[in-house]
């Protein structure tokens, strides 16, 4: 079993320690991480933090993308659900009903996705298209176009907190990421998510309910970006409908695919994605730390983000395969050739 | 010869779409390509047309071996296709459409008088005079459909596929492409003309081809085959296994499992009742298109019945899904494994214990050893092979897919099984193998609805066989009733009952004008009167 999930993980464990390395030769302190007041410091953990909203929605978008389907609109829902957060907190409300509404928030949104997508049949890039457009407005509806800010301590501990050494959204991606790979295989869901995403008639002849499932996996997606809306939030202490969570979207699409998910759906592996949110994360502060100049940053991004998806694709991999059969064939051949 | 085709031969992982098929066409001759769904009739096509590239065999082209790589390279040796859903651009004009990608040039500009000009000569061999500039989507489907033609004809102009042309038009506009497609024949091209309306293709064609299960069955005149013996080569009576030439045992009257009444749903079946015994199986004869599978759907909920009602012993069964279904006990492995039956990208234990985990639920999970053992004990009793649970079924051949299929029902233990054509596109030997399971399950008392093309398969495995035409159920035969010509005779609408009378062997009245009545030859073994029949079978749509 461990070893199959090594293999899984491999490409992108190997090519989050080669940028690592990379970084560090530009940035020999890069790895470094001293403890001071009760908590590691270092860039590293800067970029386990750093990576947390993209993480929590790379964890939603996997199963959404595992079911063939994408999610354009968890940006807006994560200003969705920062501005309701904001308002309550606010409103002095206090911090549980805040919290709970924002996640009701991001449970909402992702069923309203989800009943267009899997009752209403819309494809799912438009369906999420819809709420990509029009969530941003709610938000700055709920904020009434103003920047929200609020002082609750408490609150704020979710995004700049440190617990047990480690920042606060540390300890929440990584908790929501073992919940996720939890319910998914220790129960059917991952599968029958799969054999969704792979076939659905076949699924729904099969007695598998793709409807509810699609549904639930919407939900999911929007309970993440609820998640990330609060960290963000909570972070800069104050709800900015226009810039919260802007093309994250994005970043979590690309999270999923550098963690080697198709887009075409079926197979999936949130931890290999999660790795991708640390790599994505990586590149963009090691760029900074390495000193190259800021406006160099998103084409030096993609170069490296390019570099890894094609290192991973099936085509090179199957011509490494035949280039080293090739070479093992000739050291072969060459052995003969000695022997006699 | 015009064009010649010898030893055809196209694989797909795990099927043989095409087994060594010859077919010839003569210049100045339309040419019927029939047979049922998984024929091979669109392999071909798309062999000759260079969708697709042939594993073996040859094709030459007026004495010239010709291997078109797409279809760009086929229409410039002389091949154009024609589809049933046009495949034109509604939104250019129709001087556009005909001349796309061939426009005359002046200057390197696009010469729209000269245009104008070519694009109405060239209607104008077609006896169509119309206003070029207007949106093609503006015509008529029958116009738009010989704008098709007209281009597809100038562009290769000298074999002329015809993929289904009429399936949307009505009978007047049928009319009217077939003057077209028979004055292209005058010309001297070769046309290939592919069909279910057999009333079309006793119309029009010269010569027809009959393929079945990938392999050439018959090639003949036209006007020298009838109707029933038409029937006979699409459905066949082909595999020469013992277990196809024995009858099940008649146990006599069964309990009554299941009684359907009235049930229907518009558009895709007419309602029709229907009694199922215990431990008993019930066979769906018919055409494609005659209603079987959407019967079938009807009874799992895929297509649920919108009249009638089904009732077991102890009341009114819910049928709404087929999740609703199964939960009544019921199975169904669907007719087309790829899209509805197999999920090709996960191994074979996930695809056995899939059903059984849905039925469970999601939370709770089947341990993965229990996994691991239903899925290794039902690929040794169906002897699926493959080499371990893990493999992904995509990977295995057609019939060893169709085994998963049947192992996920099976360790469901349904009382109601239904199977739409069990054994399409797998090898002989998977083949008996799955009749001889079929045996097997009835005998421990299961219930079983099958469908098949194959009469002899069906016949083998039918206590009872209810024939379907025009979506509905014409007629049930038992017992001594149930014979290859009985049935046949039923499909092809001739009155079932055998009437003593006059047997004239080998009289067959000419090729039927549309919507004539037809004249049926006598069947050898079993003498009918020769009668018109007044209502001929049509096919709608695919099943």
């Amino acid at each position: 079993m461990m070893p199959q999930v090594l293999t899984r993980l491999a490409p992108q464990l190997i090519a989050l320690v080669v940028l690592m390395g990379l970084v560090t030769l530009f940035y020999p302190g890069f790895l470094s991480i001293s403890y001071s007041d009760g908590r590691l410091v270092g860039p590293m953990i800067d970029v386990l933090k750093r990576s947390a909203p993209v993480a929590l929605l790379a964890i939603g978008m996997t199963l959404v993308i595992a079911t063939r389907g994408i999610d354009l609109s968890v940006g807006a829902i994560v200003a969705i659900c920062g501005a309701v957060a904001a308002y309550m907190i606010a409103s002095g409300y206090g911090l549980p009903l805040a919290l709970a509404l924002a996640l009701v928030a991001g449970l909402a949104a992702g069923l309203w996705n989800g009943v267009l997508v899997a009752v209403i049949g819309v494809q799912p890039f438009v369906a999420t298209l819809i709420l990509m457009t029009m969530g941003r407005g709610i938000a700055q509806l709920i904020t009434e176009g103003r920047i929200l800010t609020f002082t609750d301590p408490a609150f704020a501990f979710i995004g700049s907190g440190t617990a047990l050494g480690l920042p606060v959204p540390v300890w929440i991606w990584l908790g929501a990421a073992v919940l996720a790979v939890a319910l998914l295989r220790r129960t059917a869901l991952g599968m029958l998510i799969e054999a969704v995403g792979i076939n659905r008639k076949a699924s729904a002849v099969a007695g598998v309910n793709a409807t509810v499932l699609l549904v639930a996996v919407y939900m999911a997606m929007g309970l993440c970006a609820a998640l990330a809306g609060l960290i963000i939030t909570a972070d800069i202490r104050g709800a900015d409908a226009n810039n919260a969570g802007l093309w994250l979207e994005l970043d979590a699409i690309l999270a999923v695919v550098i963690g080697g998910n198709s887009l075409l759906g079926g197979r999936f592996s949130i931890a290999a994605a999660v790795i991708g949110a640390l790599i994505i994360q990586t590149i963009t502060i090691g760029i900074r730390l390495a000193g190259f100049p800021s406006e160099y940053n998103l084409v030096i991004k993609a170069v490296l983000v390019l570099v890894i998806l094609v290192l991973q694709s099936p085509r090179i991999a199957s011509e490494y395969a035949f280039w080293r059969q090739e070479a093992r064939r000739k050291r072969e051949a060459q052995l003969k050739g000695a022997g006699r | 010869m015009l064009l010649s085709i010898r030893s055809l031969t196209k694989e797909f992982p795990g099927t043989k779409a095409l087994d060594s098929v010859d077919f010839d066409l003569r210049a100045g001759e339309i040419h019927a390509l029939l047979g049922e769904n998984g024929a091979g009739k669109s392999t071909l096509i798309k062999c000759l047309t260079g969708a697709y590239q042939r594993d073996a065999g040859t094709v030459t082209l007026e004495g010239r071996e010709i291997a078109p790589r797409s279809t760009v390279e086929a229409q410039d040796l002389g091949i154009g296709t024609v589809y049933q859903e046009v495949n034109l651009l509604p939104n250019l004009t129709v001087a556009q459409n005909l001349l796309f990608g061939h426009e005359p040039r002046r200057m390197g500009l696009i010469d729209s008088r000269a245009m104008r000009l070519r694009a109405r000569a060239m209607l104008a061999e077609y006896g169509l005079d119309l206003n070029v500039d207007r949106d093609l989507a503006t015509c008529s489907v029958a116009i738009q459909q010989i704008i098709a033609i007209a281009r597809a004809v100038s562009l290769s102009g000298k074999v002329l596929i015809l993929d289904e042309p009429t399936a949307s038009l009505d009978a007047r506009e049928i009319e009217m492409v077939f003057g077209v497609v028979r004055n292209l024949r005058d010309r001297g091209l070769g046309i290939v003309f592919v069909s279910h309306f057999l009333d079309q293709v006793f119309d029009l064609t010269d010569r027809l081809t009959v393929l079945r299960n990938g392999r050439h069955i018959v090639t003949e005149e036209t006007a020298t085959l009838d109707r029933v013996r038409l029937i006979e080569h699409m459905l066949g009576r082909s595999l020469q296994d013992e277990v196809l030439h024995s009858r099940p045992p008649d146990r006599g009257p069964r309990p009554e499992l299941l009684r359907f009444t009235g049930f229907g749903r518009k558009g895709r079946i007419e309602p029709f009742d229907l009694d199922i015994g215990a431990g008993e199986v019930v066979g769906l004869a018919g055409l494609l298109g005659s209603g079987r599978t959407e019967s079938a759907e009807a009874i799992f909920g895929l297509q649920p019945a919108q009249t009638g009602e089904a009732r077991d012993r102890s009341g009114v069964l819910d049928l709404s899904s087929p999740r609703k279904a199964i939960a009544a006990g019921f199975g169904f492995a669907p007719e087309d494994r790829k899209t509805d039956g197999i999920v090709a990208d996960l191994s074979i234990r996930e695809n056995i214990i899939l059903a059984l985990q849905a039925r469970r639920g999601w939370a709770r999970p089947i341990a993965r050893a229990e996994q691991a053992r239903i899925a290794v004990d039902y690929i040794r009793r169906l002897d699926i092979r493959t080499s371990g649970p893990e493999k992904r079924i995509g990977e295995l051949s057609g019939g060893n897919q169709q085994k998963v299929v049947l192992a996920r029902w099976l360790a469901m233990n349904p009382r109601f099984l239904i199977l739409d054509e069990p054994t399409r596109g797998i090898d002989v030997g998977a083949h008996a193998e799955i009749l001889h399971l079929i045996h097997q399950l009835v005998e421990q008392g299961m219930s079983l609805l099958v469908i098949s093309s194959e009469l002899d398969e069906l016949m083998a495995v039918s206590n009872r066989i209810i024939v379907l035409r025009d979506r509905r159920h014409i007629a049930a035969l038992a017992g001594d009733e149930v014979s290859g010509p009985t049935i046949m005779r039923a499909i092809a609408g001739v009155d079932a009952p055998v009437e003593k009378g006059a047997v004239e062997k080998g009289c067959v009245e000419d090729a039927p004008v549309e919507a004539a009545p037809v004249g049926t030859a006598p069947v050898e073994d079993a003498p009918v009167k020769d009668m018109p029949v007044e209502d001929v079978p049509v096919e709608k749509g695919g099943e």
